[in-house]
């Protein structure tokens, strides 16, 4: 099991977010869920222990073939990339 | 600024100026960037772009060395490249705004180069070194220490004819 960050807040339905700890898009992309204050979980992919980035790889390829970065699960509908109106829509 | 990222900023610059590119205005946004090209500098030896996952293999990741192989065709499609280090001269001027763009690198890395390259250079008196940055064409024997237009360096360059 991959080992996910928690951060709490509102439970609007599970979300997940696949970023990298150096990219400017995914940077937007989690301060853009703190100011919803959503409850999400989140993984860095560049800084997992190497014995885990095939399963990251693997969990990732499942949403979005591209495993592009951000890649946002919300209630098992992936959104790609750092959009906030389809991040909205989604969340509902 | 940090000093190391000041330093970078200030370099990357005056080569993408006198090359007819443009870094991304929003400095903020930049500083973030080359805050994370240097950590991927640190940790992989190579400027891997900060929004895609180097594999920490140099020669599977050539096509994503910043400027990546990428960046022009996202400039001319989208005014900017994947991670919005570059952007068009309409981003620069406010016609247009900056936002996440669709990944262009194939799932599986760069193409092959093409193969049939020796076949074709028999007629000419010097091969054909092509950057597969900006697109430079030079005819010699050894492509240039580092890109004329882009200045990125001759690792960079693959055999065109």
């Amino acid at each position: 099991m991959l080992n996910m960050e928690h951060v709490p807040g509102k439970d609007v339905g599970k979300i997940t977010l696949f970023a990298l700890s150096t990219c400017g898009w995914c940077a937007k992309t989690k301060k853009f869920l703190d100011k919803l204050g959503v409850e999400y979980s989140y993984i860095y992919a560049d800084l997992l222990p190497e014995a885990d980035s095939e399963e990251l790889k693997q969990e990732l390829s499942r949403w979005n073939p591209q495993e592009s970065f951000p890649t946002i699960v919300i209630k098992d509908k992936p959104v790609l990339g750092y959009d906030r109106d389809r991040i909205l829509e989604t969340i509902g | 600024m940090e000093e190391k990222i000041a330093a970078l900023y200030t370099k990357l610059k005056q080569e993408a100026e006198a090359g007819g590119y443009h870094l991304n205005p929003d400095i903020d946004f930049v500083e973030d960037l080359l805050s994370g090209i240097t950590k991927n500098q640190a940790r992989y030896g190579y400027m891997a772009c900060p929004c895609r996952l180097a594999s920490g293999q140099k020669g599977a990741d050539m096509d994503i060395i910043c400027p990546c192989f990428y960046r022009d065709e996202d400039l001319q499609q989208f005014n900017m490249c994947y991670c919005a280090l570059y952007v068009s001269n309409k981003i620069v001027s406010g016609e247009e705004e900056t936002h996440s763009i669709p990944d262009r690198r194939p799932p599986a890395g760069a193409p092959n180069p093409p193969t049939d390259v020796t076949t074709r250079s028999n007629s000419l008196p010097f091969p054909v070194y092509r950057c597969q940055v900006c697109g430079y064409l030079c005819a010699r024997n050894h492509p240039p220490e580092a890109c004329p237009i882009c200045k990125v360096s001759a690792d960079r360059f693959e055999r065109f004819l």
